[in-house]
């Protein structure tokens, strides 16, 4: 095949855009040694703010997986007046700059906002920017794989007299679960990395309501360079770990399906 | 019944966390009227600034789609070991935050990086268009494959493998069969894509230089227009222009999309 | 495909014109984001003078440790106008700037500011000094010192005052830890940290006069007050090593302390560095203003202070933002 070719663009085109840099991202952390390194990463304010956002990640995929599930076969599925238009606007959280989502996020969950509640400086507000910026992944993984999904079994198994909840849970799901796992695993890693979106909700208290990307932030503009990288480092060797994880569990599953 | 309450809930979700926000992003653009937001999107320097966004995203969609179909189809169809890892490294620049990504392209190429020495021969990677390209297409590869490969695996091989045997070569298999099963994956992933591309503020600002007029992407006007000059509703303004874009790009696939195939 | 070539070859062309920004005669201007204005009008009064006559600008503006590590990674600058002087001694120290870059009238400042407290509407809660800043029920907001390298300044003008009014070392960090305390959120950034008050969080707000200043002339209404004591804010202007081959840079950099130059700053609240400028406008003296070389209150100049206060880890600073989790 010109596939050889192709892949050789593709591996190139990975190594140069993707992998240098990060190559360059870990040579400059372990640049005072494997001891330093470690001493930067495990700094009592790093891992409290590792910590934070860890668990925020965590709920992120979980909420997503949920919702973005719900709303991508209702985007499919369903039909409703202005479904278009909902669809359109699925993608929005991306397009606009982080500033701008930011101070957007401030204005309505934050203090003086018109619903009434302030949830600014706090987990909740961290958590709802996160899951602002965050939306747009599973229900675009999800939808695709749902246009192409075949839906006779399902109309099978429903003249058969399934619920549809059972129809869902065994006939659907299965097949979703990929994609789902998919989007999940992009949605953590983006609320994991993300700075802009959260920066101005977030108050910025050490051990209270620092993320780790704005920890790093500040370890750079501090001079501590090299901690900054050995966190990054970290957090990426973390995100590594849990799409590896994913990875691994939707292969299991697909033998699984198969035996 | 359950469909209303599926509806109901989703579409809740949805109002509570998409929907408000950015009707208050249309809302605030327009807060100093209709006048004061269109100077502040074709004034020179913003109408620069969205031309550079637009090459850049141009550019990024391309060589992303293109690549991220040849490593979908490798991560799904291949064999070779480290598949596994190939996988976690392609959603890798999601995980991190842009501040880390331009503090990784500066390593890279700033003075006395690994390739800081191509500025000495001429060739400008930070501070210029190829350096804030490199960072765009770095934040956004992964859409593509990840949209492509959920597909590739539901579909199978039969009807590729039917059409090997029946004696087309690969490129046709591609181009006939392939390309076209993958093809609302694909556009899916460019929507994405072109998305992430023109909203990218972080990494493509660090690299950028924010040389006015030259090196500044709609975003980083956007964030110029409210961190120093005060005109936030300029920066919602152009905000909106960014918006319409994604919103533009999400109708032009769905005009595409043949209606039966619509849910 | 045909795609694929006109992107090329649009890439080619805007990177061309995009690069090819250092030509005979262009300066280089890299400086934090503040003084954006007043630097457009300087640049254009500069332009119409003999020294400045044809001379081009390649303009940057962006956060001031931005814009000092942009420089060193090799963004091309000819001036670096920065907030504070570590941002231009981080360059001395990778070779960009000469060592000498302040050896001049001015000691390389080219405007003043005064660190204030933004109020309420009113002062509700009549705050006038540093000690009402830790009275019960409080709230002070300032951006995270580590974050924001501006934000140092809030800082050691708390430190500062404190000595001042006569108390140790030892007393004038405790009060630190206390302030601190009262300090409910730390954005990122002084123009957040502005936001965010604007919105209502907070009863005070440390920030700098001119931000106060520039921020009411744009619209968002600021009410500040100046207590007794405080720091002198002095921003930096260097010639680089490559600003110093350019004659243009040259003669630019000697325009910032002309008396179009000085006005013009102060047009966006700064206080005038040249006096027979600073004459004409009637900024308030504050009664105990002190610089952050003003040694017999424990001030010993920026390299020692940054040091001891503001090291990762190991700072002062650090330790009270670690205790702050406790």
């Amino acid at each position: 095949m010109g596939g050889g070719l192709a892949r050789g663009v593709a591996t190139g085109y990975l190594s140069i855009v993707v992998l240098l840099p990060l190559a360059a991202l870990v040579w400059s952390s372990r640049a005072h040694g494997l001891g330093a390194f470690w001493h930067q990463a495990t700094d009592a304010q790093a891992m409290s703010a590792l910590k934070l956002t860890l668990g925020l990640a965590a709920v992120c995929a979980l909420v997503n997986a949920v919702a973005g599930t719900a709303i991508a076969w209702v985007l499919v599925r369903d039909r409703f007046p202005g479904k278009g238009v909902v669809d359109a606007l699925i993608d929005l959280p991306f397009a606009l700059p982080t500033i701008v989502a930011g101070l957007t996020l401030l204005a309505l969950y934050g203090p003086g906002g018109p619903f009434g509640f302030d949830v600014a400086f706090t987990w909740i507000g961290i958590q709802l920017a996160l899951l602002f910026v965050t939306l747009p992944f599973v229900v675009r993984a999800v939808q695709p794989v749902l246009l192409e999904l075949d839906t006779d079994m399902e109309q099978a198994a429903a003249s058969l007299g399934a619920s549809s909840f059972a129809i869902f849970r065994r006939i659907v799901f299965p097949n979703l679960l990929p994609a789902i796992l998919s989007g999940v695993g992009l949605a953590f890693a983006r609320a994991v990395g993300e700075f802009g979106a959260v920066v101005l909700i977030s108050g910025n208290i050490p051990f209270k309501t620092e993320v780790s990307s704005v920890y790093i932030f500040g370890q750079i503009e501090s001079g501590n360079e090299a901690g900054a990288a050995a966190v990054s480092v970290l957090l990426l060797a973390i995100s590594l770990g849990v799409l590896l994880a994913i990875g691994a569990i939707r292969r299991w599953r697909t033998r699984h399906d198969r035996a | 019944m359950s469909r209303y309450a599926l509806r109901f809930a989703a579409l809740g979700y949805l109002t509570l966390l998409l929907m408000v926000p950015v009707a208050f992003v249309f809302y605030r653009a327009f807060d100093h009227g209709l006048g004061h937001a269109w100077s502040s999107v074709s004034n020179g320097r913003a109408v620069h600034a969205l031309e550079l966004t637009l090459l850049l995203t141009v550019i990024t969609v391309v060589a992303n789609t293109i690549v991220g179909i040849i490593l979908a189809l490798a991560l799904v169809r291949g064999r070779f070991r480290g598949r596994g890892l190939l996988n976690a490294v392609v959603d890798l620049p999601l995980a991190l935050s842009p501040v880390v990504v331009g503090l990784a392209l500066f390593l890279l190429y700033g003075r006395g990086g690994w390739l800081g020495g191509l500025a000495g021969h001429g060739v400008k990677v930070l501070f210029a268009v190829p350096g804030m390209l490199l960072a765009t297409m770095f934040v956004s590869l992964p859409f593509v494959v990840r949209e492509v490969v959920p597909v590739l695996r539901e579909i199978g091989t039969e009807q590729e493998q039917a059409a090997e045997t029946l004696g087309a070569r690969s490129f046709q298999v591609f181009r006939r069969i392939t390309l076209p099963a993958i093809r609302w994956a694909v556009a899916y992933g460019i929507v994405l894509t072109t998305a992430r591309a023109i909203g990218e503020f972080g990494a493509v600002s660090i690299v950028s230089g924010r040389i006015e007029g030259k090196t500044e992407t709609l975003p980083i006007y956007v964030q110029s227009q409210y961190a120093f000059d005060f005109n936030t509703s300029g920066a919602y303004a152009a905000s909106v222009v960014l918006a319409l874009i994604a919103i533009l790009t999400v109708v032009v696939l769905r005009v595409l999309q043949p209606k039966e195939e619509v849910g | 495909m045909r795609v694929i070539w006109i992107a090329l070859v649009g890439i080619a062309l805007l990177a061309g014109s995009a690069t090819g920004a250092s030509q005979g005669g262009s300066v280089d201007l890299v400086a934090y984001s503040t003084p954006k204005d007043a630097y457009g009008k300087i640049i254009q009064a500069f332009q119409k003078t003999q020294a400045g006559n044809g001379s081009s600008f390649n303009q940057s503006y962006g956060a001031s440790g931005d814009q000092a590590r942009a420089v060193a990674a090799g963004q091309p600058a000819d001036l670096v106008a920065l907030s504070l002087d570590p941002d231009v001694n981080m360059l001395v120290g990778k070779g960009l700037v000469p060592k000498n870059w302040a050896a001049n009238a001015h000691r390389g400042i080219v405007s003043d500011s005064i660190v204030v407290f933004v109020v309420r509407d009113r002062n509700p809660k009549h705050i006038k000094g540093w000690g009402d800043l830790v009275k019960p029920g409080v709230q002070v907001i300032t951006p995270n010192p580590f974050t924001s390298g501006g934000a140092r300044w809030n800082v050691m003008a708390a430190y500062g005052a404190e000595r001042r009014a006569g108390k140790s070392d030892k007393q004038a960090i405790a009060y630190l830890y206390k302030l601190f305390k009262h300090v409910p959120v730390q954005p990122d950034s002084a123009r957040s940290a502005l936001a965010i008050f604007s919105q209502g969080k907070g009863d005070v707000l440390l920030t700098y006069e001119n931000e106060a200043i520039y921020a009411e002339k744009k619209g968002v209404h600021t009410e500040y007050k100046t207590p007794k004591a405080t720091l002198l804010i002095e921003t930096p202007v260097a010639l680089t090593k490559s600003g110093l081959k350019k004659p243009a840079a040259k003669a630019f950099y000697k325009f910032l302390w002309s008396s179009t130059a000085q006005k013009a700053f102060a047009g966006q609240g700064y206080r005038p560095v040249v006096k027979s400028v600073a004459r004409g406008y009637h900024f308030y003296k504050p009664a105990g203003l002190f610089t952050i070389g003003t040694a017999k209150l424990g001030l010993n100049g920026w390299t020692k202070v940054n040091t001891r206060f503001f090291r990762p880890q190991k700072g002062v600073m650090a330790k009270i933002e670690r205790s702050l989790g406790h």
